[in-house]
């Protein structure tokens, strides 16, 4: 008979990672009160964003949804205006097209679709250029709303501009009218060209269109003038949003206008492409094309050429995005990282630090471990309740009459994965202030000192605009930046602040915190080691 | 009472974390206020917008957390350590161990808050100066008023924490839970543009946004709730917070 020594199933001696692992989990899942609180957390992301009062919005033919505009997209799936005047001829193979813009002049209403009793009556216009009026030259693919282009222009403030297919945008010669345009056209490749004297011509951009095989055939060639709403924000500050709109014309004189490919006595013909779908309040008057002497010709449109951006700034209806749902996800921050911090300064308080550590006595496994759970948890619980609250949030705005700018699904996913990590990397670095201060009530206020407050500091309009940009970039609430879903443009004027807008790129957002979180980690551990428990 | 304040101020003099705290409240209030009078500039046109006053004293956002922690301290370190039980023991009138507690917190507060305000008034003013920003050489009364008023705040932000801390007992819950209260609101007013009847509930009825109304100088007609009656309603909130918690104090065992 043989006699087998009784071996515990475990390995003594070394402990595995797996094992600290699952001892920090059982530490965090058998506490009743942290699992509640984190999932109240999670939850009340939802809540918010199906409870936050939205205001619904009334038009003629009802309210809510009913009153959605159709707005067209773009080549790239973006929500756009494409609403100007076009004097055009068709072209049917490659040519060019140049013209002298000799001047270009506007009229801005006085007062928007607002009516107080102190207001002008409405459609009084008086003269006056928005800084991103433009006059110019255009290569469409046809007069469809969302068609691809590209197009040199003069424009009100920003000198001359070649833009193409809706959300790209070079600068060219500065300073005003009178310059010299000209678009050559080579299968679907445009090239744009500026001159301030008409010999002399300085190649601005190349670009192949979009939809390249529509445009290989016959396109339209010619001149165009719009002029987008005159916004003025309701307040200076940097959270607050809104402001009023009012629509505006601009007039551009061409003349030296040269075609070449186009077909044979052929007739400028002039249309509204769009007419006034981006207009707030009645259309103003003047509007269209005029030929003088056969030589001058004179192009008034309004609108805009170029992607819709949030708020009411450019589309004269209410815009929003997926993240204006996201408003929970700080107080879900709020809980999550008082929860990490939690996590290890009670372990000092009750003294269960030196049984931890005599269990585990590689102090740097140990923090890793707990970092794994707590980051694992509010990844998932995080990224779950921003998944139902960006579907269910913008149902629910679409149904109160709001627009929601669409996204690729690839964004979307970045919007609701990021915002759980963003919460998974705030409750590591909560856990590591904890570990460095040992104390909960200092390391609670810490944390939120750290983390909610400049959140709430930027947002909120306290700051001055500067500083409140500030305060989004180089603290770790610039994680919140993830959850912007929509670019900046630098063509659009527009009121580019929380919750849609964030000074810093989303990714670049979230690296700041990442950086936060991992050096704070790294001083945790290393204090951990150091520190007699 | 004299007895129970004298325990008081032993416990908390003798407390190596409350000079730190005190010294912290101070020096956040300051820098975050010079740090935004640094950056403030007035905007373009004739016209200049800001506040110096309202802009000098920005770091009371900041300095009321570490308020907050000191009143939760008071008394959360008390229930941590187990002292409470000898504190009872020692005064067995309980509302009276509250009372003494919140009124060494207010006098350590408003010693501490009268440093902080006047620091970041006088940094303010000299950092404004130099953006091209007005200030008034004269005192005004309405300068007073905000002063006066900032530093009545921060003794009554104490308040509300002690009370809250006394209700909810557990110390890193009752940080959690102050500091959300004065800092949730803030943000929920600021993202109800779209529904402002409820942005004006929240903005004249909530602890921070109604009592940091007192911070205004200029535009006062243009405020949902006039300064003096915004920090009544912040007053009402600690002495609602503090009856609740010296009931639940007598109610409860220690």
């Amino acid at each position: 008979m043989t006699i087998t020594a009784y071996r515990p199933p475990q390995q003594t001696g070394r402990e595995s990672f797996a094992q600290s692992l699952h001892a920090e989990w059982t530490k965090f899942s058998t506490l009743r009160g942290w699992a509640i609180a984190v999932v109240i957390a999670a939850v009340l992301i939802d809540v918010v964003a199906v409870l936050a009062p939205r205001g619904d919005t009334q038009c003629g033919s009802g309210s809510g949804a009913a009153c959605l505009a159709h707005v067209p997209t773009g080549p790239g799936g973006e929500a756009v205006n494409d609403s100007y005047y076009l004097a055009s001829q068709p072209l049917a193979g490659n040519g060019s097209i140049t013209v002298r813009v000799t001047s270009l002049t506007g009229m801005i209403a006085q007062n928007g679709g607002f009516q107080g009793p102190d207001s002008p009556p409405p459609g009084t216009m008086s003269p006056g250029l928005v800084p991103w009026a433009k006059a110019g030259i255009i290569i469409t693919d046809g007069t469809r709303p969302g068609a691809a282009y590209a197009a040199m222009m003069v424009t009100g403030s920003h000198g001359v501009r070649m833009q193409y297919d809706y959300t790209s945008d070079i600068a060219g010669l500065s300073g005003a009218a009178p310059r010299w345009l000209r678009l050559t056209r080579d299968g679907d490749v445009i090239t744009g060209y500026d001159s301030a004297d008409g010999t002399h011509w300085t190649e601005v951009g190349q670009v192949q269109l979009a939809d390249a095989g529509a445009v290989a055939g016959a396109v339209q060639a010619g001149m165009f003038a719009t002029s987008p709403l005159d916004f003025t924000p309701n307040f200076p500050t940097y959270g607050e949003s809104g402001g009023s709109t009012s629509n505006s014309v601009a007039t551009g004189t061409f003349d030296n206008v040269g075609l070449r490919g186009g077909a044979p006595g052929g007739r400028w013909a002039g249309q509204y492409v769009g007419a006034g779908a981006d207009s707030n309040g009645p259309q103003p008057a003047g509007i269209g094309f005029r030929e003088t002497g056969g030589s001058t010709f004179t192009v008034t449109g309004s609108g805009d050429i170029g992607p819709v951006v949030a708020g009411m700034a450019n589309s004269g209806y209410d815009t929003g995005t997926i993240a204006d749902h996201l408003l929970g996800v700080f107080i879900a921050l709020l809980i999550m990282v008082v929860i990490a911090a939690m996590f290890i300064t009670v372990e000092y308080r009750r003294g269960l630090i030196r049984t931890t550590l005599a269990a585990s006595p590689r102090r740097g496994r140990l923090l890793a471990a707990k970092a794994v759970v707590i980051g694992a948890v509010t990844f998932m619980l995080g990224s779950a309740a921003v998944a139902v609250a960006v579907i269910v949030g913008g149902n629910i705005a679409h149904d109160s009459g709001m627009y929601v700018l669409p996204v690729s699904w690839l964004t979307q996913a970045r919007v609701i994965l990021g915002t759980g990590a963003m919460l998974a990397l705030a409750s590591v670095l909560a856990l590591s202030i904890g570990t460095m201060l040992r104390r909960s009530v200092v390391t609670v206020a810490a944390v939120i000192v750290a983390i909610v407050l400049p959140y709430i500091l930027g947002v909120s309009g306290v700051l001055p605009a500067s500083a409140a940009e500030w305060v989004l970039r180089v603290t770790p609430a610039a994680g919140f930046a993830i959850e912007q879903s929509v670019p900046q443009y630098q063509q659009v004027v527009g009121h580019y602040g929380p919750p849609d807008y964030f000074p810093l790129a989303p990714w670049a957002g979230l690296a700041v915190l990442c950086l936060y979180a991992a050096a704070g980690f790294g001083l945790a551990g290393w204090l951990l080691r150091r520190r007699d428990a | 009472m004299t007895g129970a304040l004298r325990a008081e101020w032993t416990k908390l003099r003798t407390d190596n974390g409350t000079a730190w705290i005190l010294a912290a409240i101070c020096i956040l209030t300051v820098a975050v206020g010079a740090a935004t009078a640094a950056v403030t500039r007035c905007g373009s046109g004739g016209g200049c917008a800001v506040d110096p006053t309202k802009v000098s004293l920005t770091g009371i956002e900041v300095g009321q957390a570490v308020v907050a922690v000191l009143a939760v301290l008071v008394i959360s370190g008390e229930y941590s350590t187990g002292m409470i039980r000898v504190t009872m023991t020692a005064t067995p009138r309980r509302w009276m161990v509250l009372a003494a507690k919140a009124a060494v917190l207010t006098g350590l507060v408003l010693a501490a808050a009268v440093a902080a305000v006047a620091g970041s008034l006088a940094a303010g003013r000299l950092l404004l100066a130099g953006n091209g920003v007005t200030v008034a050489h004269a005192i005004t009364g309405p300068v007073i008023r905000a002063a006066a008023g900032s530093v009545l705040y921060l003794a009554l932000i104490g308040l509300l924490a002690l009370g809250v801390a006394t209700i909810v007992r557990d110390s890193a819950a009752a940080t959690g839970a102050v500091l959300g209260i004065l800092y949730v609101p803030p943000a929920i007013a600021l993202f109800l543009g779209s529904d402002p009847a409820w942005q004006r509930w929240v903005e004249r009825y909530t602890p921070v946004n109604a009592g940091l109304a007192i911070l205004n100088t200029t535009g006062l007609h243009d405020l949902v709730i006039s300064p003096w009656a915004g920090l009544g309603v912040l007053a009402a909130w600690a002495a609602v917070a503090l009856l609740a918690a010296g009931a639940l104090l007598r109610l409860r065992d220690a």
